[in-house]
């Protein structure tokens, strides 16, 4: 049985004629004990997706189930077994770390005692905090405390929308830690994001542009798949460098990455690429063969 | 049953946690219990006079002293010119012109017959209206005295006459503060249920925890349930604040039962909290549910009968105010307070508010969805 199977999900925001089209179709599948990876810039459709799975938003067309039952139908089911962290934090700021979680516990019935082994890990960060209101933790430890609510009536399958959005990046290494240790515990883990760089981390990854889904599939075959060739330049004028790599028809993409620009070229046509930016920049051009990375290969793909 | 203990646990956590909101739910009582009938008061006082006194007589001076003194009014003006008296209703420094004709000793004496002016400035309709009914009583007054002055009257008064003898009932003195505090109780009740309650929902709109809520298996009874126990027990609680400063700092205890009175506020906040819970499910921010409440609350009060006697309301205000659930309260209260009214009598309010209750509540969680 899959964990999440959605099938030509469609949903568009307000009326007819000027509506705004959030999902155009969109279809994956998610083995059990899988973290499952949504990529994406803002404004992609990830949290429609995430609402719609969650029940909590009902799709205009198409089916989706999450273990095997439908987010429709048998909404009274998932929301027995589905843990959600929305991208806002939305915990009680008045009550404290220990009383949110609790409170959580006691909704499903359930305790703190019972689910502690699960939570443990992630727990132990914010305990020496927990008799202090959630709204004056700091940015990490809400969200420590998020995933901790999320989790503490043991979910089966676990709905993370933009986790690591606006947490320094220690944190979010910390994070996606935890995450691969919750997936040992046999829970299934969506998790969405806009970095590129983390979907690396995922065992899957889809990956979305305005509603549509342009690849699902594992990081390393999405990076085995990129053809073609790609190289990093850099020179005193960088800004000039990018225009000019932009113009050049040999250069299929062109954009900064780190202290380079790369450039991806469908074959290699480094010499012909050189001898026309040798012109502007005669003394300080440097290049580089880079293999592509994940970001690359997204790049690539959402031209 | 569990879950509606824990969601009630910790509505109340939250209530006790902010001292702000549970100060201004215990002030709020006492200071406009304290404040607003003093100031809630219909009786015209200090309508400013000026009197024109083109006669300058025995009589008109004796005229002139009784209007003073008869408390209502403040002579601000004593001229002998009509235009300047006129200067100063134009500059708002007088309300009223009683203009007094240069003959008025010698033609009440003679011709047994004299006219008088009066002027009103009709800005403040009330006070023109009540000040110049006031100056006309005292003046049959003053006229009545100088006759019995005049004329030994006959044994057998030659015309018959009416005199009318009037007794106040349910409130002989005509204290103001016995018909307005039971109705400011009203507007207390009114504003704790539909306010607090449609706004602490919307706060869980605003900061997304109702989507928390919305993914867990709790039902959306309890969770209704959840939020209205809590303002239920608050808003009974302010109405024995204000009962028991009704009785302390007014003297006023019901003549009815107390238990009347509880028993009607129990459903009619009922009522209100359904209200409040229909208001958050349309509204999406505070700042909105404060919006709405506010535009239904102005109406609730100024048709409520509150200031205004809903008997004098043209025809369909009357209509409007049949749907006010404040009314039937404000209505209540004075009948229990001042009348002693007992269960019996407010039968047809009871059932009129249970189904408000029943409509608004019902309305209420129809209307709201766990997803959209």
């Amino acid at each position: 049985m899959l964990a999440v199977k959605a099938d030509n999900l469609v949903k568009n925001y307000g009326k007819k004629a000027s509506a705004v089209k959030a999902l155009k179709g969109i279809s994956f599948e998610v083995q059990p004990g899988e973290l499952f990876g949504i990529i994406g810039p803002d404004g992609s459709g990830k949290t429609s997706l995430f609402r719609i799975l969650t029940t909590l938003l009902l799709a205009d067309e198409g089916t989706a189930s999450v273990d095997g039952f439908d987010v429709v139908k048998d909404f009274k089911q998932i929301r027995e077994r589905v843990g959600y962290m929305p991208g806002k934090f939305s915990l009680y700021p008045d009550l404290s770390v220990a009383e949110n979680l609790e409170f959580f516990a006691t909704i499903f019935d359930t305790s703190i005692e019972e689910n502690y082994d699960l939570i443990r890990d992630i727990y132990v960060q914010i305990e020496p905090f927990r008799d202090r209101k959630a709204g004056k933790l700091s940015g990490g430890m809400k969200q420590k405390l998020a995933l901790s609510c999320a989790l503490i009536h043991r979910p089966s399958v676990l709905f993370l929308d933009e986790p690591t959005t606006g947490v320094d990046s220690v944190s979010r290494k910390e994070f996606w830690a935890m995450l691969k240790t919750l997936q040992t515990k046999g829970i299934s883990i969506l998790v969405s994001t806009p970095y590129m760089d983390e979907a690396a981390q995922c065992d899957k990854v889809a990956l979305l542009q305005d509603g549509n889904v342009l690849t699902i599939n594992t990081p390393a075959e999405i990076v085995k798949n990129f053809d073609g060739k790609i190289y990093g330049f850099r020179a005193a004028n960088m800004l000039h460098l990018l225009n000019e790599l932009k113009g050049l028809n040999e250069v299929q993409s062109a954009y900064p990455s780190g202290i380079y620009h790369n450039a991806v070229m469908a074959e290699d046509r480094l010499p012909s690429v050189l001898s026309k930016l040798k012109m502007d920049h005669p003394l300080d051009l440097e290049q580089v063969e880079l293999t592509p990375t994940i970001e690359d290969c997204f790049m690539a793909l959402m031209k | 049953m569990r879950t509606l203990k824990f969601l009630l646990q910790k509505e109340f956590r939250q209530i006790f946690r902010d001292p702000s909101i549970l100060r201004l739910i215990f002030m709020m009582p006492v200071i406009q219990l304290l404040i607003l009938p003093w100031a809630a008061d219909y009786e015209i006082k200090n309508v400013r006079l000026t009197v024109v006194d083109q006669d300058r007589s025995e009589y008109s001076r004796q005229l002139v002293n009784k209007i003073t003194a008869s408390g209502y009014f403040q002579l601000t003006g004593y001229s002998g010119s009509y235009k300047q008296s006129l200067n100063e209703i134009n500059a708002d420094e007088a309300d009223l012109v009683l203009q007094i004709p240069p003959s008025f000793e010698k033609d009440l004496v003679k011709e047994n017959e004299v006219k008088l002016f009066m002027a009103l400035n009709a800005i403040n309709g009330v006070k023109a209206n009540l000040g110049g009914a006031y100056l006309r009583t005292i003046i049959s007054d003053y006229n009545s005295s100088v006759r019995a002055e005049w004329l030994q009257l006959p044994r057998f008064n030659p015309e018959p006459t009416i005199e009318i003898a009037s007794s106040n009932w349910f409130n002989p003195l005509m204290n103001y503060k016995y018909f307005m505090v039971p109705g400011i109780l009203v507007i207390l009740l009114t504003m704790i249920g539909a306010n607090l309650a449609a706004i602490n929902i919307v706060r869980e709109k605003e900061i997304g925890t109702i989507e928390q809520i919305n993914v867990t298996p709790v039902k959306k009874y309890h969770f209704i349930l959840g939020k209205l126990i809590p303002f239920w027990i608050i808003g009974m609680v302010v109405l024995t604040i204000g009962l028991l400063i009704s009785g302390l700092a007014y003297g006023i205890h019901p003549v009815g039962s107390y238990l009347t009175i509880y028993a009607f506020a129990a459903l009619y906040l009922l009522a209100v909290l359904g209200l409040g819970l229909l208001i958050s499910s349309f509204a999406t921010t505070q700042q909105q549910a404060m919006l709405i409440s506010f535009f239904v609350m102005m109406i609730f009060i100024l048709m409520g009968g509150l200031y205004t006697s809903i008997d004098s309301m043209p025809e369909w205000a009357q209509w409007i105010t049949r749907f006010n659930p404040v009314a039937y309260f404000i209505e209540v209260m004075r009948m229990v307070v001042l009348k002693g009214s007992g269960f019996a009598d407010i039968r047809n309010h009871l059932l009129i508010m249970a189904a408000f209750a029943v409509s608004l509540n019902g309305l209420a969680v129809w209307s709201y969805r766990k997803r959209v």
